[in-house]
């Protein structure tokens, strides 16, 4: 077994474990930590299948500026053991079953369309030119749909997070009134 | 450069997926749900790497970072949206908001 | 000139709508409705002069006006045909009509549905001629159907009084009956002979087939069923004495002189077919003659003037069907001319003496009326003497025509001729009861004879038609076989059919004008009032049908209140509110179920294309 298959199965072990402890934390920094450890070791899977750079953009913008903002609102909801206590309420044992359920049949299906496909040669690297070439080539209009689809996103975020205002708690003053 | 088995990318891509949903379908913290919601984005672009990796195409890169954009979009929005909820609830309880139930 | 046909059932159209769809001061309405139907009497007029100068063989006129409506096999014409039957009945409706509409003039002048009185009676004379002068058994059923409307409406014209319109509503269902069974003939007759113009129906009916099979017996048997409704024949005859709800001109013009003798008109006109069924013409000899007597005994105990009237209708025309039954056609029909000239008579005379007694009907509160209503009372005298066929009237030689015909009939004759005149006595007996009463004997109130002449006129030229309408001799040999000169009835038997009236009258002189006691103390024995009370109800014929027909279906009515078959339909939308209830529990507003919801739906389709080989499908 090569050195790169040893390293793929390693990190596939550690952002599986990763994952599995981001959703069951109590503590949302908690699982904010591992999921970061998950993104970090997806990215070197990346590289190890030959995509480097999208290695870079997984750890730049997923483990960087996304969970950056989850670390924001973290920080901004402030929520102390009392919020820990109410997950550990929330977490019963039961809860899982059902879920558990469907995503094991998912699984099991695709497991089922894997194995019983042909076998699949390995990977090769595929540069960051000829990414660039292809994203400013053909796929030219889905770089500015998604250029538009930040923008909203951007606007979205800053209309919904803005503080409220005289008028909303009005508003809320009205629908109190009429109960 | 050795290869790497390109379907069992595709099973850790896939079970990343349901873990992701697991945690969807179960977690009641709404911070935990958009978590668990990155966890399947994630998935998903593992998924068009591996692909892409294997046919030797730049067109699974491109898609993930598609899935990256979305994600941004996603969660800039769905955060927004979690400390309005917790301005007005004081709660991050998903279930509270359920007064359009039929 | 035969062409103006047309416009005699135009005219009282026109006049209907000119009526119904402007709001027309009573002097102009009145002109409208008497002068529309004056002129259609005046076109039937010229129309009669003409068709009888046309050799007997040629007194046929077929006018097609348009092709009314085509649909497979069925063509049927807007075709009229004048016949000499048609033209005495033509001659009937509108003549009789016109004297009547005058009349009314008088008679509803205070009314405040004068104008819709006029229109529905325009319509009523207009739907009456087309029922007569239609070619196809068609247009003869929308005549048909278009006089029953006018009865329902006309007896229903008071309707602020609740019992009016019960008595309309009776008429239209009990003759809705008989119309059934009649459209139940056509679509039979249709189905078998591929045609309904009567004439061809006839001829090819006669060719089709053999006399007395079962298909024309069943043909004529449905046809008899409309005839009987429409004409008051037993067992559909309840609903001519509640009919006399209806203002009193309309007793005269559609209860007695044209429209029940739409039945005896429909026998006439399809007599070929009748012929084919023996059976069934024997039945309505039966018919003709229990109906007779039934109702005279009837009429022997009413105390209402219009309704000894009404039952002396049925009885009268007990006479025409009985008249049919045994073949004598022309005598049939001359009866119903007859009878038309001097019921009419009556019911108009009863009309007079009614407005001057302010309404009032009960013989037995009217008494010695004869000094200060004279032109009631002679109208009504001879109205009555031509009723009860008193020689040299004209009730007298078309009753004694009919009787001739039956007594020379085959079989039963003898019996039912015995029953013709034993009705005849008893006509003798209700009729003069009716004059003794209502004109003789001691005052019993003052009333003024306060009639114009609008009323009086027409009275007069009935009375003339009544004594002298014996005289006319009805052109009908080219339509009717010819029968075999009936034989003259032998001496005793000749003499006994003109003397049951006499017989009638001199009993009811005995007991209602020497001892008028004497009723009384009869029907205050135990017999006689069980007698009295089970003739008043006409037989009881109500009651049967009240516990017969009328209780079992209310009943079912109030078990199936909440309809059965709705029930099936009640469950479709019960459980489509049942799934619906379900579905919205689906709606928690929980957004995990909704993606858990979404996940089940992914791990479906995913396991379709994955499994799909393994399976069923």
């Amino acid at each position: 077994m090569s050195f790169e298959l040893i390293l793929f199965y390693t990190a596939s072990a550690a952002a599986l474990f990763a994952t599995v402890m981001t959703i069951t934390r109590l503590n949302a920094a908690h699982a904010l930590l591992y999921l970061i450890a998950s993104l970090l070791a997806v990215a070197v899977l990346f590289y190890l299948m030959g995509a480097p750079f999208a290695a870079g953009l997984e750890v730049i913008i997923y483990a960087g500026a996304i969970m950056v903002l989850f670390v924001f609102v973290i920080m901004m909801l402030n929520m102390g053991q009392q919020t820990v206590e109410q997950e550990r309420q929330w977490l019963s044992l039961g809860i899982w079953i059902g879920p558990s359920i469907i995503c094991l049949i998912l699984l099991a299906e695709v497991v089922t369309l894997l194995v019983n496909d042909e076998r699949i040669a390995g990977a090769r690297i595929v540069s960051p030119k000829m990414v660039g070439a292809l994203l400013y080539g053909p796929y030219l209009l889905a770089v500015e749909l998604a250029s538009m689809l930040l923008l909203a996103g951007l606007v979205g975020a800053y209309h919904l997070a803005r503080p409220l205002n005289e008028s909303h708690l009005h508003e809320n003053d009205e629908k109190a009134d009429e109960e | 450069m050795i290869s790497i088995p390109v379907e069992h990318g595709l099973l850790l891509a896939t079970i990343l997926f349901c873990l992701g949903l697991l945690g969807v379908l179960v977690r009641r913290n709404i911070i935990f749900v958009l978590m668990s919601m990155e966890i399947m984005f994630n998935a998903v672009g593992l998924a068009f790497i591996s692909g892409g990796s294997r046919w030797h195409q730049a067109d699974g890169q491109i898609m993930f970072m598609l899935v990256l954009t979305l994600a941004a979009a996603e969660v800039a929005v769905g955060l927004a949206l979690v400390l309005q909820l917790y301005k007005r609830f004081k709660t991050v309880d998903i279930d509270i908001v359920s007064e359009m139930k039929g | 000139m035969l062409d103006i046909l047309w416009l005699v059932p135009t005219f009282p159209l026109v006049g209907f709508l000119l009526l119904a769809c402007c709001a027309l001061p009573k002097k102009i309405a009145s002109w409208v409705g008497v002068g529309s139907v004056g002129l259609s009497a005046l076109m039937t007029l010229i129309i009669a002069i003409e068709l009888l100068n046309l050799p007997v063989t040629e007194q046929v006129f077929r006018q097609t006006l348009w092709q009314w409506f085509v649909s497979g096999d069925l063509h049927v014409a807007f075709t009229l045909y004048l016949d000499p039957l048609a033209l005495v009945m033509m001659c009937i409706i509108t003549g009789v009509g016109f004297l009547i509409h005058l009349y009314s003039v008088g008679y509803m002048a205070d009314d405040p549905g004068f104008s819709r009185f006029f229109a529905y009676m325009n319509l009523f004379v207009s739907a009456m001629l087309v029922l007569v002068l239609g070619d196809n058994l068609v247009l003869l059923y929308l005549g048909w159907e278009g006089v029953g409307l006018c009865s329902y409406l006309l007896i229903g014209f008071w309707y602020e009084k609740p019992e009016n319109g019960y008595a309309a509503r009776k008429a239209f269902i009990v003759t809705r009956i008989g119309d059934t069974s009649m459209a139940l003939g056509l679509f039979l007759l249709f189905m078998h002979l591929g045609t309904l113009d009567i004439q061809q129906l006839m001829q090819s009916a006669g060719q089709t087939w053999t006399s007395g099979s079962s298909m024309p017996t069943l043909a004529a048997a449905l046809l008899l069923g409309g005839a009987l409704g429409k004409s008051a024949q037993l067992p559909l005859q309840t609903w001519l004495p509640d009919a006399m709800a209806g203002p009193t001109p309309i007793s005269a013009l559609i209860h007695a002189a044209t429209m029940v003798t739409a039945g005896v008109y429909l026998i006439a006109r399809t007599h070929e077919l009748f012929l084919l069924a023996p059976d069934v013409l024997f039945i309505v000899a039966i018919i003709g003659a229990l109906t007779l007597l039934i109702s005279g005994f009837t009429a022997l105990v009413q105390t209402d003037i219009k309704r000894i009237l009404a039952f002396s209708t049925m009885s009268q025309l007990g006479y025409m069907f009985l008249a049919l039954g045994v073949g004598a056609w022309s005598a049939a029909i001359f009866h119903l001319m007859t009878h038309a000239f001097f019921k009419a008579l009556l019911f108009l005379a009863s009309g007079a003496v009614i407005i001057c007694m302010h309404h009032e009907q009960d013989i037995f509160k009217m008494g010695g009326l004869r000094k200060c209503l004279p032109v009631s009372f002679w109208s009504f005298m001879i109205g009555g003497l031509a009723l009860a066929a008193l020689p040299l009237t004209s009730g007298y030689y078309s009753k004694h025509e009919i009787l001739a015909a039956t007594f020379a009939f085959e079989g039963a004759g003898n019996n039912l001729w015995a029953a013709g005149v034993f009705g005849a006595l008893i006509t003798g007996i209700y009729t003069s009861r009716l004059i003794f009463i209502v004109f003789f004997g001691e005052d019993k109130t003052h009333a003024q004879e306060s009639i114009g002449l609008s009323i009086k006129l027409p009275l007069l030229i009935l009375c003339a038609l009544s004594l002298l309408g014996g005289m006319i001799q009805v052109p009908l040999e080219s339509v009717f076989p010819i029968v075999a000169e009936s034989p003259h009835m032998k001496g005793m038997v000749n003499g006994m059919t003109s003397l049951a009236p006499f017989i009638g009258l001199f009993v009811a002189y005995l007991f209602f004008y020497l001892k008028p006691n004497l009723p009384q103390t009869l029907v205050n024995t135990y017999p006689g009032r069980l007698l009295q009370r089970f003739w008043f109800s006409g037989w009881g014929f109500d009651w049967l049908y009240q516990k017969l027909l009328i209780n079992p279906f209310m009943w079912f009515v109030r078990v199936n209140k909440k309809d059965v078959v709705d029930s099936l339909y009640r469950l479709i939308a019960w459980v489509t509110r049942m799934l619906h209830r379900l579905l919205s529990l689906t709606q928690t507003g929980r957004v995990q179920w909704y993606a858990a919801g979404i996940a089940l739906g992914v791990v479906a389709i995913v396991g379709l294309g994955v499994w799909r080989d393994h399976l069923w499908f």
